[in-house]
């Protein structure tokens, strides 16, 4: 029973990383941008809610209401001031920016916050829980969380397929040239994605509060769980993502059960183990 | 109208400055007769980071291989030389040279699966691999597992005999490490390879149809690249005498450091690094009392750099001047002018 | 003569160190159709990007009802009322046919060219419209990207080599809509290698040469020779 237990917490836990992953991939397809700053915007969006909550006494989940549009004004912001200027040069400008970005996060945390690991309380919701069958049960929060990423990511679909912002996506992403020639202004195009993407690294970054002890390293992690569930997913279908993402997951709770070094460890292999036989991913996008 | 001329990559200050950095390398070779321990010991970084940013500085701005993840091969460099030393009683000199060849060795089944990352992916696959290589000596606990372990006062002692002569050996090995980076990517660019990387850089199209094999072109200087930064990471161990996976395979150390050195000095030029790790440790040693501002600083001025001059300093003097130190692309020089 | 649309005075632009062009002026009026020709790397095509902004220039060299707008970023222009259809067509290729008309008509001026119009205009479109746009034929792509660039209901359009590569029988479908585009009032630029299809369809031409206007007029005014030897740069 412990086996199936893990694997189903394993499986929860992949909705969070698919979360981490979504708005990475929505940069990527929007402007082959990776942002190495993204595990950091997390933690700081953990610290964020931490900071509304202890200020406001709101519920953790209930500082979503400002830490979602917070973060994203600090996403397009950071996009419009600092991002804007490199993109379409080369690879390696925006990618350095976002590195520099990522290393003045983590230390300014590490300033602002100490190197001490927190957590956020949710209250009684936390150890609430369904029994399935003996030995085996769900906790509700997990259970909620899960839902609301999937939610968010069929959110995210139906903002990127059926919107015509999410048009504005597609044809900058295609062709920035003409998409300009169409009306739309680039750079405020390229501000709104990274404003979505913030937005769901904040929802991502109250979870990650919520769930487990964070601290201002913890960031490089989540940048690295987000990576590998679009890569083993594949690229461009944010389905695929959750599918890595709860294969992510899985892959490190069997880690976990067998020794709890091997825990992210296995999820490193299996990452490594798809990169070498299907190197598009799983679900890669047919096209 | 044909007009004579001719293709040359030396120009008069690269002439000058090879005389003039033959003395200072004599100079430098000198220090354990004019500088002090400390002073040693400083030098001995400071040429452990001009060969992680020169080397860096290949992959990246020549080869269009992005790494964040060089801590990698710096840990692995470290692990090996203890391991060598420590297990096979393979002296630690020696050691840092099989370390190296260790590295390039790993590399090989590596790289092609880093290579089939899209782009910028390729940076964070890069640092998952580091991470697996920090997991996984972490596991070894003939190796100290999550916390370290000591050189043995034994192996140290066997370098050399006297206290003094340790510290000389150990020294020579530090600028000679950092004299076989440089050469290395010297030699590297200017041979058909480099000419190879250079229309890489302009359009991998391009340079497709000219038939050069930009696989094995990328494997090449990323295999090269490998071995010598785990030789170089050997050195940074054997001086710092303790290794420990957080330690070997820090990405602030190893990376981000080398990644702000070689923007500040400049990418895409052999005197970048150089100039960018000068001023780093020039900074450093004022600075030094700041602790974690200090790194943010260099990320700020980094970033600021990228933004307002993207070809560092070093670029930015020499587009000024018109100055080339170390030439590594040939000029085409009319004969109506070379006069 | 009413005061034109666009007019273009020592227009100078190129990329980087090239030049391209050489002090253009030309005007268009309000509904008139000017055919722009010249051989190839005669800076057909600079001129257009200059117009919409994807070239820069000085502002006062490029006039959209004698404001000055040379050098102003692409989308501003786009909004003032300048369309293009691209050589090469360009369409969006992850987008339906519909969207790419759609985002034609994004934050567009208003006007009369609707969804509906340009269905009307080519109903093939109307059929097709779930389809990605990518995989129509080389004419429907062509439908739509002039549709996309009359869903902004422009002043000025401007028409990039749109028989580029199409077959006879296409190009005379194509053809055979541009009357009823220029009904609605718009004014145009047509670049064309297929000089008489050109002047056919034109009040008036301007053959670029080497960066330079090298003959201007009416259709009729000048002889096939002329307008040849403008074309090809053969002795005057």
């Amino acid at each position: 029973m412990d086996w199936v237990n893990a694997i189903v917490q394993g499986v929860l836990i992949g909705g969070l990383y698919a979360l981490f992953a979504a708005g990475l991939s929505l940069i990527f397809g929007v402007m082959r941008l990776v942002n190495i700053a993204h595990g950091d915007m997390i933690v700081a969006a953990a610290y964020l809610a931490l900071v509304i909550v202890q200020a406001t006494g709101l519920h953790p989940l209930a500082s979503a209401l400002l830490v979602v549009p917070l973060m994203a004004l600090i996403g397009y912001a950071m996009q419009r001031v600092l991002l804007n200027p490199t993109i379409g040069k080369d690879l390696l400008s925006p990618l350095l920016v976002t590195f520099g970005i990522s290393v003045i996060l983590q230390n300014g945390l590490l300033v602002a916050f100490t190197a001490d690991s927190r957590r956020l309380a949710a209250g009684s919701i936390e150890t609430a829980s369904i029994q399935l069958a003996p030995g085996l049960s769900l906790g509700v929060l997990p259970l909620l969380m899960f839902a609301a990423s999937v939610l968010i990511i069929f959110g995210m679909e139906l903002v990127f397929f059926r919107t015509s912002l999410g048009r504005a996506f597609r044809a900058t992403s295609d062709d920035p040239e003409v998409a300009q020639l169409m009306n739309l202004n680039r750079n405020h195009v390229f501000g709104m994605a990274m404003a979505l993407s913030a937005a769901v690294v904040a929802i991502a970054g109250i979870f990650l509060a919520i769930r487990t002890n964070f601290d201002p390293a913890s960031g490089p992690a989540r940048l690295i769980f987000g990576f590998e569930a679009v890569i083993i997913g594949g690229l461009g279908n944010l389905w695929g993502t959750l599918a890595g993402g709860v294969v992510l997951g899985v892959a490190q709770a069997v880690g976990a059960q067998i020794s709890p070094g091997w825990q992210i460890l296995a999820g490193h292999l299996v990452f490594f183990l798809v990169l070498g036989l299907r190197p598009r991913g799983l679900f890669p996008r047919m096209d | 109208m044909a007009q004579a001329y001719s293709i040359e990559r030396s120009t008069r200050a690269s002439r000058i400055t090879a005389i003039v950095a033959l003395l200072a390398l004599a100079a430098l070779a000198a220090a354990p007769w004019w500088a002090g321990r400390a002073d040693l010991r400083l030098l001995g970084e400071v040429y452990s980071f001009v060969a992680l940013a020169t080397l860096w500085n290949l992959l990246a701005g020549y080869a269009g291989l992005v790494s964040v993840g060089q801590q990698a091969y710096v840990g692995f460099g470290g692990y090996a030389l203890f391991a060598l030393a420590m297990f096979l009683g393979v002296h630690p000199l020696l050691a840092i040279v099989l370390a190296g060849i260790a590295g390039a060795l790993i590399a090989i089944p590596v790289a092609p699966l880093l290579f089939r990352l899209q782009g910028a992916y390729f940076a964070i696959g890069t640092w998952v691999l580091a991470e697996v290589f920090r997991l996984g000596f972490a596991q070894v606990s003939s190796l100290g597992g999550g916390s370290g372990i000591s050189l043995p006062a034994g192996v140290v002692a066997g370098i050399a005999a006297s206290r003094p002569l340790r510290e000389m050996l150990v020294y020579w090995v530090a600028l000679a490490i950092a004299v076989a980076a440089i050469g290395f990517v010297v030699l590297l660019l200017r041979s058909r390879i480099g000419l190879a990387l250079t229309a890489l850089r302009d359009s991998e199209l391009a340079s497709e149809s000219l038939g050069i094999d930009i696989w094995r072109t990328k494997l090449l200087v990323y295999v090269g690249v490998a071995g010598l930064t785990s030789m170089t990471g050997a050195f940074i161990f054997l001086q710092k005498l303790r290794v420990s996976p957080d330690a070997a395979f820090s990405v602030n150390d190893w990376t981000a450091y080398v990644i702000f050195i070689a923007v500040i000095g400049g990418i895409g030029t052999i005197e970048g690094p150089i100039v960018g790790t000068v001023i780093f440790f020039l900074l450093r040693e004022t600075l030094a009392d700041l602790g974690t501002t200090y790194l943010m600083i260099l990320g700020a001025v980094a970033i600021l750099v990228m933004l307002r001059a993207p070809q560092g300093l070093w670029g930015w003097f020499a587009a000024r001047t018109g100055l080339t130190l170390v030439p590594v692309r040939r000029r085409v020089v009319f004969s109506d002018q070379s006069k | 003569m009413a005061e034109p649309i666009l007019s273009i005075a020592s227009l100078k632009a190129g990329y980087g160190d090239f030049q391209a062009l050489f002090g253009i002026d030309l005007e268009v009026g309000p509904g008139e159709t000017l055919a722009l020709i010249g051989a190839n790397g005669a800076g057909k095509t600079t001129l257009l990007r200059a117009i919409t902004g994807l070239v820069g220039c000085a502002p006062a060299m490029v006039r959209l009802d004698g404001r000055p707008i040379g050098g102003m970023r692409p989308d501003r222009i786009a909004a003032l009322g300048v369309a293009m259809v691209p050589e090469g067509r360009r369409l969006f290729r992850s987008l339906s046919v519909e969207e790419n008309l759609l985002i034609g008509g994004e934050r567009a001026r208003r006007g009369d060219w609707t969804l509906e119009r340009v269905y009307d205009l080519f109903p093939i479109l109307r059929e097709r419209r779930r389809n990605p746009a990518t995989a129509l034929s080389g004419g429907q792509q062509q439908m739509v990207a002039i549709g996309r660039a009359l869903m902004a209901n422009p002043r000025l359009i401007l028409f990039d080599e749109i028989s580029l590569g199409l077959a006879p029988v296409v190009i005379r479908d194509i053809y055979a809509a541009v009357p009823a585009i220029m009904a609605s009032g718009v004014s145009a630029i047509l670049v064309e290698q297929d000089v008489t299809r050109a002047l056919a369809v034109a009040r008036k031409f301007v053959c670029l040469q080497e960066g330079r206007v090298s003959l201007a007029g009416r259709p009729g005014e000048h002889d096939r020779q002329a307008i040849t030897a403008a074309y090809f740069g053969l002795a005057r």
